[in-house]
């Protein structure tokens, strides 16, 4: 019997080790790629790839150049306009997103039905056809060229209320005795958002800033189509890619690398302060759909 | 194969009631498009007749015993809400109307009757009598297009509040005669915050709905049936209506014998479906997987292990997937390793082979997709309850069985509408595909700027980028839509009949 119970331990070790053999291997896979980022942003030599893996020499001058050589990749331009569209977005978005999933979840009235309908049909058109009409409409807005930024922001919350899924799923489940309790005071249903929803709705909030303000970072298809080739509308992800064209990927891949360090670190900071947050809003919204 | 019996179909072995359940949710779908047709479509226009037929009667009644201000209104929006004092509703409309007017004066009503023929004066460069070119600008085939349905957009509205306005002024009216009192402006800015709240949130979101995705989508439908391609670009030249010619093109008839069109669609079509199929399920079996193991007991550091995976959500994802194709590269970093270590002689074509690069696309998938499922699946094991599995390994039940038979169809009943909604995000996902490989490698066998990995969006965003293919583009959209609404409409009828069948265990 001892001996049984010493050979099951045994295995459960045995199964132990296994895994953590398994979880380090897949820590270096998931890392490795970031790690050699970081090393040829800090790669004196040019060119995309050296048949050897350490630089033979190191140096920040990437960082530096990317600051300072604007001639022809103005890498500061792009952050900062990237940035500015990230902080708009983000405000306009979190309250589309909000006051839709709430008018959604808690009032009743005849076209809510055909509403929901009809956003779950829009949302099954390949987006970035219709792009072209969108931008004659903001030409005919003037919100192009000088005004490209504000059109840019206008083309990323236009629609930003079809994704009212994963808060209208949270807004369901506060209990409807809460609301109902504070209109019999005589609560409008003005002051039941504002005072009551709202401040109960936290997790959700954080989670919908938290993916309003990650989004424009890494939106490339948009981005460079509203450009239309002029480096000024550039975020960053279309001018970073610029930097891999084939006739110029030798001189700027380690340039590309530092940029890609420069714009993952304040996101990646972010993410990890709000992690908690984006777990709980993932895990909800893939359940109730 | 026959409906079987309940007692039937507990006697089967797992296999056979796989199969069953297989043969049967296929058997539905043709009752499902009948149903489609029969009862849904007809009961659709059933509903919109009806609407209607309220709007016309109730637009006779206010003309039937209308008073004189009621019938005023038919042509002054809001005068039968201005002579009862009620001046913010009476004003508003009136306003709308003006602005209606001059809208259709100074900008809607030239364009409205260009709509026919898109523009017939082209631009031309004529010779002025001092031999210097000068330039004469036409019609804007484009800018009809788009200005014209706007117009017509306009219309439309501007027809409903017509009727609104009727209906109100008669609502008003009829509240007098009962001597019952109007509501005040003060008491409509109030309701506006309470019983009407819902058009207080929604007004702004909806606006920008209808200008920035509804109206768009409506005109790309449109230009499909022009020939708006890089011979008729705007505004040097002039395109027209060509009826169903690029619907053609892809469906056979003379006109696609002449070009690639139909057997590059359905080349890409089908990568497209395996590509979504396979980024799916991978992801979502892998990443439970990895999600298990973490979560087992007596393995420590879990917030680590957790951490190192979230990184590929943290960073954004056009950086790692640029990255990953400089890698993956003749000459990049994998290549180079694999090389010095003496593991391979050629170096591997990563993104250059189309079988191998179709693998490496899928593999560098997993890698970005498998820490989302590993997120969302950590919570949900957790509820699954223990002496469910103790009660297993009672039973004789090993760790992949007891995956097989509890954890799996547990995670399946409960993630269903997340595993829909990745499959159709993953039929349009543009980002790692077009990021990776950019639709590369090309082939004499497709449409031009088609490649062997692009999947329809990416080839999409390549014939308007790179070809101004306009047309075809739009036609090539509205049937990825057809796809992907009729795949979204089988898959949530069918988590449909999952939910409605008994809960788990």
């Amino acid at each position: 019997m001892a001996k049984k119970l010493r050979s099951k331990k045994a295995v459960e070790r045995g199964t132990n080790i296994a895994i953590y053999v398994i979880l380090a291997l897949i820590s270096i896979i998931w890392l490795f790629p970031f790690f050699y980022l970081v090393i040829q942003s800090l790669r004196g030599e040019t060119g995309t790839a050296t048949p050897y893996f350490w630089p033979k020499e190191w140096t920040f001058n990437n960082y530096i150049k990317l600051f300072t050589d604007k001639s022809i990749f103005n890498f500061p331009k792009w952050y900062l306009t990237t940035l500015i569209i990230s902080i708009f977005v983000t405000v306009i978005q979190t309250i589309f997103v909000l006051v839709t999933s709430y008018a959604l979840s808690r009032m009743r009235f005849k076209m809510r039905k055909p509403l929901m309908n009809l956003m779950l049909v829009l949302g099954m058109f390949p987006g970035f056809m219709s792009m072209t009409a969108v931008y004659f409409l903001l030409k005919l807005l003037g919100l192009t060229q000088d005004m490209g930024l504000v059109g840019l922001v206008l083309v990323y919350v236009a629609s930003s209320c079809m994704g009212y899924y994963v808060s209208k799923g949270f807004f369901d489940t506060i209990p409807k005795s809460l609301d109902e309790a504070a209109r019999i005071d005589g609560a409008s249903r003005h002051t039941v958002f504002i005072k009551i929803i709202l401040p109960l709705a936290k997790p959700i909030i954080i989670y919908t800033i938290l993916t309003a303000f990650m989004a424009p970072w890494g939106e490339y298809m948009f981005a460079s189509l509203m450009a239309f080739g002029k480096q000024d509308y550039y975020n960053v992800a279309v001018g970073l890619k610029d930097m891999l064209d084939k006739e110029v990927a030798d001189i700027y891949f380690t340039r590309f690398c530092a940029g890609s360090v420069i714009v993952s670190i304040p996101i990646t900071a972010l993410f990890f302060w709000l992690q908690k947050y984006y777990v709980e809003g993932v895990t909800g919204g893939s359940v109730k759909g | 194969m026959q409906q079987v019996s309940e007692m039937d179909y507990l006697r089967m072995t797992g296999w056979q009631k796989f199969s069953y359940r297989f043969v049967m949710f296929f058997k539905r779908f043709p009752l499902l498009f009948v149903n489609f047709f029969k009862v849904t479509l007809p009961r659709f226009f059933i509903k919109i007749g009806l609407t209607f037929k309220e709007m016309g009667l109730t637009i006779g009644r206010a003309m039937k015993y209308g008073d004189w201000k009621t019938r005023t209104s038919f042509l002054v929006f809001g005068f039968s809400q201005l002579m009862r004092k009620q001046w913010l509703r009476g004003v508003m409309m009136l306003v709308f109307e003006l602005m209606f007017i001059l809208y259709m004066a100074l900008f809607g009503g030239q364009y409205l009757g260009l709509l026919g023929t898109l523009g017939t004066v082209e631009t031309a460069t004529v010779e002025d009598e001092y031999g210097f070119g000068k330039k004469i600008v036409g019609d804007n085939s484009l800018l009809i297009l788009l200005y014209g349905l706007l117009t017509i957009l306009f219309i439309i509205i501007f027809v409903y509040f017509w009727y609104k306005n009727i209906k109100a002024s008669y609502a008003a009216q009829e509240l007098v005669e009962a001597r019952q009192h109007l509501t005040t402006a003060k008491q409509d800015m109030a309701s506006l915050l309470d019983d009407q709240y819902h058009k207080t949130l929604l007004g702004i979101p909806l606006a920008g709905l209808t200008i920035f995705t509804i109206i768009p989508i409506i005109f790309m439908i449109f230009v499909a049936f022009t020939n708006y391609d890089a011979n008729h670009l705007p505004p040097e030249k002039l395109f027209t209506w060509i009826g169903w010619d690029n619907f053609s093109k892809v469906f056979g008839g003379e006109m696609a014998k002449a070009s690639k069109f139909g057997y590059t669609f359905a080349a890409l079509l089908l990568w497209t479906v395996i590509w979504a199929f396979f980024a799916t399920f991978s992801n979502y079996i892998l990443g439970m997987i990895v999600a298990i193991i973490i979560n087992k007991k007596g393995i420590k550091l879990k917030k680590l292990w957790r951490t190192v995976l979230v990184m590929t959500i943290a960073v954004p994802q056009f950086v790692s997937l640029l990255l990953m194709s400089q890698m993956l590269a003749r000459d990049g970093v994998f290549n180079n390793l694999l090389m010095n270590w003496g593991l391979i002689n050629d170096r591997i074509k990563f993104l250059t082979d189309p079988t191998i690069a179709k693998i490496t696309i899928i593999v560098v998938n997993i890698w970005i997709g498998i820490p989302y499922t590993m997120l969302i699946s950590t919570g949900i094991l957790m509820n699954i309850p223990e002496d469910l599995y103790e009660s297993a390994r009672i039973d004789g039940a090993g760790p992949v069985k007891a995956f097989f038979k509890i954890t799996l169809p547990y995670m399946l009943h409960v993630t269903a509408p997340y595993l829909i909604t990745q499959f159709i995000g993953n039929l349009n996902n543009f980002n790692v595909i077009f990021l990776l490989t950019g639709g590369n490698p090309t082939s004499t066998d497709l449409e031009s700027p088609a490649g062997q990995t692009d999947l329809l969006i990416t080839w999409l965003y390549k014939m308007v980028m790179q070809e101004s293919a306009y047309g075809m583009a739009s036609v090539i959209s509205i049937l990825m839509f057809i796809i992907t609404a009729v795949i979204s409409l089988i898959v949530y009828n069918k988590s449909g009949s999952v939910k409605n069948e008994e809960e788990f265990m």
